[in-house]
């Protein structure tokens, strides 16, 4: 084949334009380890957030982890949070702005350990805001320690010859026990290792956010995602751990949608 | 003239909050406060002014709840005794760390550890020295009737917007549980119309994000913003010392005690000058700032202070370092609960100084 010569003028041309970055993301760079899921989550958030026009009526919270610059990346009025009270946090927000949209973005470690209890009455209560939930099965922030949602044998900084459930418990699965309780409507589990899981977290990810709208009350979505840092593979490696090993355990759907449970795993567990 | 009542402190502080316009309250139970929560759930302050009131999972989650609602700007609080106040801590620096303004009802009891639901100020050097982590200060009231458990709400939000930082209204058991008169202010409008530039309000498009937040990991940003935070804490100590004297013009003995203690030694000021023992008392207002300076000034026409606490003598470090040697500084503690008599307290005054 002849190699021709294209100028780069070219190629950027609006009729060629297939994706542009929202502007609900800021132009600093992301911080995350390439290839780790969260660059992912935190842009379609803000794409439905640009989608639905709702920048001026939406608070987000970023608590510790990973996620804790979030507010940096995202182009919205947010509040970091101490390590496990996002939905506290969010809880208060929500309270005195009834009519605005409030989200909090939390790793397994904040949701499903030090904020097990803020996670499950933020739940119960029914609180009319949307819980971002990103297990990727390991504390990624502190340096690859066991999480909550460790799978059994698997190895982390404080498991390092693999989880042992007999003395550390098993992983928790949080999301099929927050659809058991009343106040959540719609609870799903994601991966956004895909184009086309991206595309359905993002149709998740829009419900979530017409369902505050509607005050149907919580909404959950848990993002199952790599941490190739604290896994120590590649991204590519630990994205086909993560089918492998993650997915059987933690596997993606709807568990609940308008407070009705449609996962037959949830019913019969 | 505004309207008069007898109530219990706890319930003329919960009344108070709903007449200052407060937005929201969150808090957990706990003896001997829990009047606040069941006051305000009786009132339904949400039919009364659209005050928010929600009974938190833990008063960790409760301190939480505040620092997301402070965040948008609004009048918010918290209330609670000694061990909840000790949950507290994480968000409480939390608060001071990112700038924002709230109330915070410490009904001191005697700890440490569960200790006992009576009366106690062994919770001077944590709500006085910052509590939680970091180099931050709080203005701290003290009230020492149930007028002030009133009127310090007032106040407190006044200087917690005035300072963007959080208030403590350092009570304990007696004054949180005592009946007395009260005349209550007028209600006053909520914040619902304001002007907060730094709130999370919602970004709209003619301005930046507003975040709030305590994180800074750039150690040159964050020594200027702790450096600000010193500045401030300066510019209260500047100006929001307060205190009561009584009789102090011609005292050589001097009582020094706040809360439920300088309501006792307004009485042995009486029993010693019935005695002709001319004793004074100053009764510190805010504890933070300390009215460091009246106590130097006093300090060389005094013989004698007495400094009375129920706490193992924590107050009496900040009067010795107001008068740095001046004049000797004695302590009369009670614990556990235990309150001295007036009469206790003026045998203490005879002891100290061998009068
Ligand atoms: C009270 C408190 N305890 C511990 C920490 C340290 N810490 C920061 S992030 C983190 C774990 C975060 O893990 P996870 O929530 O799974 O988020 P990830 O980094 O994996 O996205 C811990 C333990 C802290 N900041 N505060
Ligand atoms: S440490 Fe893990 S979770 Fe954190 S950015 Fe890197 S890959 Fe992502
Ligand atoms: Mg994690």
């Amino acid at each position: 084949m002849e190699a021709r010569n294209i100028k780069l003028e070219e190629i950027i041309r609006d009729e060629n334009l297939v994706y542009t970055k929202t502007s609900l993301m800021t132009d600093k760079p992301l911080s995350f380890c390439p290839g780790c899921g969260h660059g992912v989550a935190h842009r379609v958030i803000m794409e439905v957030v640009d989608e639905m026009g709702i920048q001026a009526d939406t608070i987000g919270v970023a608590p510790v982890g990973c996620s804790v610059l979030a507010y940096e990346f995202m182009n919205i009025d947010m509040q970091q949070a101490s390590h496990g009270r996002a939905p506290a946090v969010a809880t208060g927000i929500k309270r005195c702005w009834p009519d605005k949209y409030v989200f909090t973005y939390q790793g397994d470690g904040d949701l499903a350990a030090i904020g097990t209890a803020e996670t499950i009455h933020a739940c119960n209560r029914g609180e009319n805001m949307a819980i971002f939930f990103v297990n990727n099965g390991i504390y990624g922030m502190t340096g690859g320690q066991m999480a909550p949602t460790t799978l059994p044998g698997m190895r982390s900084s404080t498991t390092p010859y693999g989880r042992d459930v007999a003395l550390m418990g098993n992983p928790l699965k949080i999301t099929e026990l927050v659809a058991m309780l009343p106040g959540t409507c719609f609870v799903a589990r994601h991966t956004v290792h895909t184009p086309l899981a991206v595309r359905k977290f993002k149709k998740a990810v829009r419900m979530a956010f017409e369902n505050q709208k509607l005050n149907k009350g919580l909404s959950f979505i848990e993002i199952v995602s790599n941490c190739n840092s604290g896994w120590k593979m590649t991204p590519v490696q630990a994205n086909k751990w993560m089918e492998e090993n993650m997915l059987p355990y933690f596997p993606p759907g709807d568990i609940k949608v308008n407070g009705e449970m449609v996962s037959k795993t949830a019913k019969s567990e | 003239m505004g309207e008069k009542k007898l109530m219990k402190g706890n319930e003329a502080f919960a009344e108070a909050a709903i007449r200052a316009g407060c937005d929201a309250y969150f808090g957990y139970p706990i003896t001997p406060q829990s009047e606040v929560m069941e006051y305000l759930a009786a009132q339904r302050p949400h039919l009364r002014t659209g005050m928010v009131l929600l009974q938190a999972e833990s008063e960790i989650a409760a301190i939480n709840m505040v620092y997301g609602a402070a965040g948008t700007g609004k009048k918010v609080m918290t209330s609670s005794s000694s061990p909840g106040i000790s949950l507290k801590q994480e968000g409480i620096s939390y608060l001071a760390g990112s700038q924002l303004p709230c109330l915070i009802l410490n009904v001191m009891r005697g700890g440490p550890g569960l200790g006992t639901i009576q009366p106690s100020q062994s919770d001077y050097f944590q709500a006085t020295k910052g509590g939680g982590h970091g180099d931050y200060r709080m203005i701290v009231l003290a009230p020492a009737s149930v007028q002030e458990m009133a009127d310090f709400v007032r106040l407190g939000f006044e200087l917690a917007f005035k300072y963007r930082n959080p208030v403590i209204m350092l009570s304990d058991g007696i004054i949180g549980q005592m009946m007395e008169k009260v005349e209550l202010f007028d209600q006053m409008p909520r914040l619902t119309e304001f002007d907060q530039q730094w709130a999370t309000t919602g970004k709209t498009t003619d301005r930046e994000r507003n975040v709030i937040t305590s994180l800074d990991l750039d150690p040159a940003r964050h020594e200027r913003h702790n450096l600000k935070l010193q500045e401030k804490y300066r510019k209260m100590s500047e100006n929001e010392v307060r205190f009561e004297s009584i009789e102090c013009n011609d005292a050589e003995y001097l009582f020094v005690a706040y809360g439920s203690s300088a309501r006792i030694c307004q009485k042995s000021v009486k029993i010693a000058r019935a005695r002709g023992i001319r004793a004074g008392l100053i009764r510190p207002i805010t504890l933070f700032p300390f009215p460091s300076e009246e106590i130097d000034r006093m300090a060389g026409k005094l013989k004698g202070i007495l400094t009375v606490e129920l706490s193992a003598g924590q107050m009496i470090e900040d009067v010795r370092l107001a008068v740095e040697g001046k004049v000797k500084v004695a302590l009369h503690s009670r614990m556990g609960g235990m309150v001295p008599s007036p009469e206790e307290v003026f045998d203490a005054l005879l002891k100290s100084f061998s009068i």
